[in-house]
């Protein structure tokens, strides 16, 4: 252990009525680092940002953020925090630099610092152009990038972002990891909730997967992807092959492959399959391969192994079509090769 | 790039007042940035008293005869301003769930604020447009013949009420805001708040009415403050001190002070403490 983790939680529990939101939930993240939480809807992600950013009580269990308790502490935890959420939390009817300028003063920062800031800030996220405009005509990318620049005003320590590219577009996306990126090499801790696995692989130190309120796996994004083992991939010539194809795959790993058109996939245990013995089965069974390959899994397959569930949010109702859209547009899973 | 640090949060009771006066004032300036933005909504806003006296004044007046005899829009100028005063709740309401329903709560209470601050910055912005209304109002009273008839100090009297009745509104306004924490929800039921500043003396006099209705008009404090500014401003339909009254029209003033003392003692702590409740 190099360093104490600046954000820990231990054995959180916390109940809405008959739901339970957390259930003995720990957390430990190292300073500098960014932690990327991952959980399909309703794991419990919003409800552990909520109390560690002191929005929320938990109904037990014990949370530290920079040193102080979150229950015990509030005011000196907000001192040390940002938090950036999938809402942009902004005065729509104000100017972005006015609402720069106005949270600046509830940091109780002199007027002339504030305003000092506020342009420092926009010239530096690429929002000088938008300043006097109003924020309700901002595009979403703007938006969580005002909103997301809003919580740097006094540089925190440790930065919430709980799905901070959900809905967005994938070049705005870009924007707020490269974002996300500066800050961490300045040295502010993060803590991201995300339904994107590639934003988690992207970005991410450390990944922590939490199902049902409590932690079901951790470690860096290879680490997760290592302990599921490799992907056989096959693209067939004929997509009326498949049954035959399948059964000779299934022979040859001992596991039933996915079928997905013309492409099947199947797990391997590391070492326990030549490729050249794959080529060579596939040809004696009269089955024309396009392509045949080794790879790691993505984040995504190691998401479902553990959790049964896709990350897909479009299984949300309240997700909007706009990251419905952009999800599907964007899902990793389908790549051959792994970022990273 | 250079991060200011957070200033020391003060310790002493005194220092602690002035960081909480700051942020109300930090929210209020919040909402003279909106309407410098908004200029639109500024003059409906200003539009709005002037329709009202048209509507009232010349459409339902040419038809109501104020009882004592009177110019019917002298009579009806009060009511005006103790109805715009009661708008506060709704536009109060509107712009604490709107701001809870996008996140903009959640950042305030994330951010080391003084306690108390939001909810009284909420409150005090209000207390701007407030008396940009009654402003208005006057002026529009005025063109139409409208006059306070007995000097400076009993009218400014009356404006002083008609704020402090405001305010205590806004708080009301602020919790219910906070509760409904959705700003569709708070559109739907804001407009509700116009039946009960009908169903009083404000508009026509409550001894037609049935005596049920009578009972509950003359109860409820619109009509309290409508016969306090009538009675201040000299205006006809004042009560007069013979006549058999409920007790909050026998003693407007008095029944007015008190409904803004209870509202504000009701709400004003119910909204700080929902708005830093964290069970959510």
């Amino acid at each position: 252990m190099p360093d104490e983790p600046i954000v820990s939680a231990e054995a959180l529990h916390k109940r809405y009525g008959g739901t339970k939101a957390l259930d003995g939930l720990d957390l430990a993240v190292a300073p500098g680092t960014v932690c990327g939480l991952l959980g399909p809807n309703g794991a419990g992600k919003t409800t552990a940002v909520r109390i560690l950013a002191t929005l929320a009580d938990a109904d037990s269990g014990r949370a530290r953020v920079a040193g102080h308790d979150v229950a015990a502490e509030p005011d000196r935890v907000r001192a040390a925090i940002g938090l950036a959420g999938q809402y942009a939390a902004v005065d729509e009817k104000l100017t972005g630099r006015g609402n720069l300028r106005m949270f600046g003063r509830l940091y109780h920062l002199p007027r002339r610092e504030a305003r000092r800031r506020a342009d420092e800030l926009l010239e530096r996220f690429g929002l000088m152009e938008a300043a006097d405009r109003q924020v309700q005509g901002y595009s979403g990318g703007m938006r969580r990038r005002l909103d997301l620049i809003t919580s740097l005003i006094l540089r925190p320590r440790v930065l919430f972002l709980d799905e901070p590219t959900t809905g967005l577009d994938p070049r705005s996306r870009g924007e707020i990891w490269d974002a996300v990126r500066g800050l961490v090499a300045d040295g502010t801790t993060v803590l991201l909730t995300t339904q994107y696995l590639d934003e988690a692989d992207r970005l991410a130190d450390d990944v922590v997967v939490i199902d049902h309120g409590r932690v079901i796996a951790g470690g860096t994004p290879d680490e997760l992807k290592a302990s599921i083992g490799d992907r056989l991939d096959v693209a067939l010539a004929d997509p009326a092959d498949a049954g035959e194809a399948a059964r000779v795959l299934a022979g040859l790993a001992g596991a039933h492959p996915d079928l997905d058109g013309a492409r099947l996939t199947v797990p391997l245990t590391r070492g326990a399959v030549r490729l050249a013995d794959v080529v060579r089965e596939l040809d004696r069974a009269g089955v024309a391969a396009e392509d045949v390959g080794l790879r790691r899994p993505t984040l995504d397959e190691v998401f479902l192994r553990l959790t049964g569930r896709d990350a897909d949010p479009a299984a949300d109702p309240a997700a909007d079509a706009a990251a419905d859209a952009d999800q599907h547009a964007d899902q990793p899973g389908r790549r051959k090769e792994t970022v990273r | 790039m250079s991060a200011p640090a957070l200033p020391a949060r003060p310790s002493s009771l005194a220092a602690r007042l002035r960081w909480t006066a700051a942020d109300g004032l930090t929210l209020v300036g919040r909402e003279l940035g909106r309407l410098r933005q908004e200029p639109g909504e500024l003059i409906a806003a200003l539009i709005f008293p002037a329709v009202m006296v048209v509507l009232f004044g010349y459409v339902f007046g040419s038809a109501i005869t104020v009882p004592g005899g009177g110019n019917y829009r002298e009579y009806l100028m009060p009511g005006l301003f103790v109805m715009v005063s009661f708008t506060s709740v709704m536009a109060v309401t509107m712009r604490v769930a709107t701001d809870a329903s996008r996140g903009v709560m959640d950042r305030f209470r994330a951010m080391p604020m003084a306690r108390s601050a939001v909810p009284f910055g909420q409150a005090g912005a209000d207390l701007l447009n407030g008396v940009l209304a009654l402003v208005i109002m006057a002026a529009t009273g005025l063109v139409v013949g409208w006059r306070a008839h007995r000097g400076l100090w009993p009218t400014a009297e009356a404006f002083l009420l008609l704020v402090l009745l405001r305010h205590a509104l806004s708080w009301a306004g602020c919790f219910l805001g906070l509760v409904v924490r959705n700003e569709q929800t708070a559109d739907q039921f804001v407009p509700l708040v116009f039946p009960v500043t009908m169903l009083s003396n404000s508009f026509v006099p409550t001894g037609g009415m049935p005596g049920w209705l009578r009972a509950v008009a003359d109860w409820n404090p619109v009509s309290a403050a409508t016969a306090a500014c009538r009675q201040l401003f000299g205006n006809p339909g004042a009560p007069a001190a013979h006549t058999d009254l409920a007790w909050p029209l026998a003693h407007p003033v008095a029944a007015t002070l008190l409904w803004s003392i209870a509202l504000t003692a009701v709400f004003a702590p119910l909204s700080v403490r929902t708005f830093h409740r964290r069970g959510r």
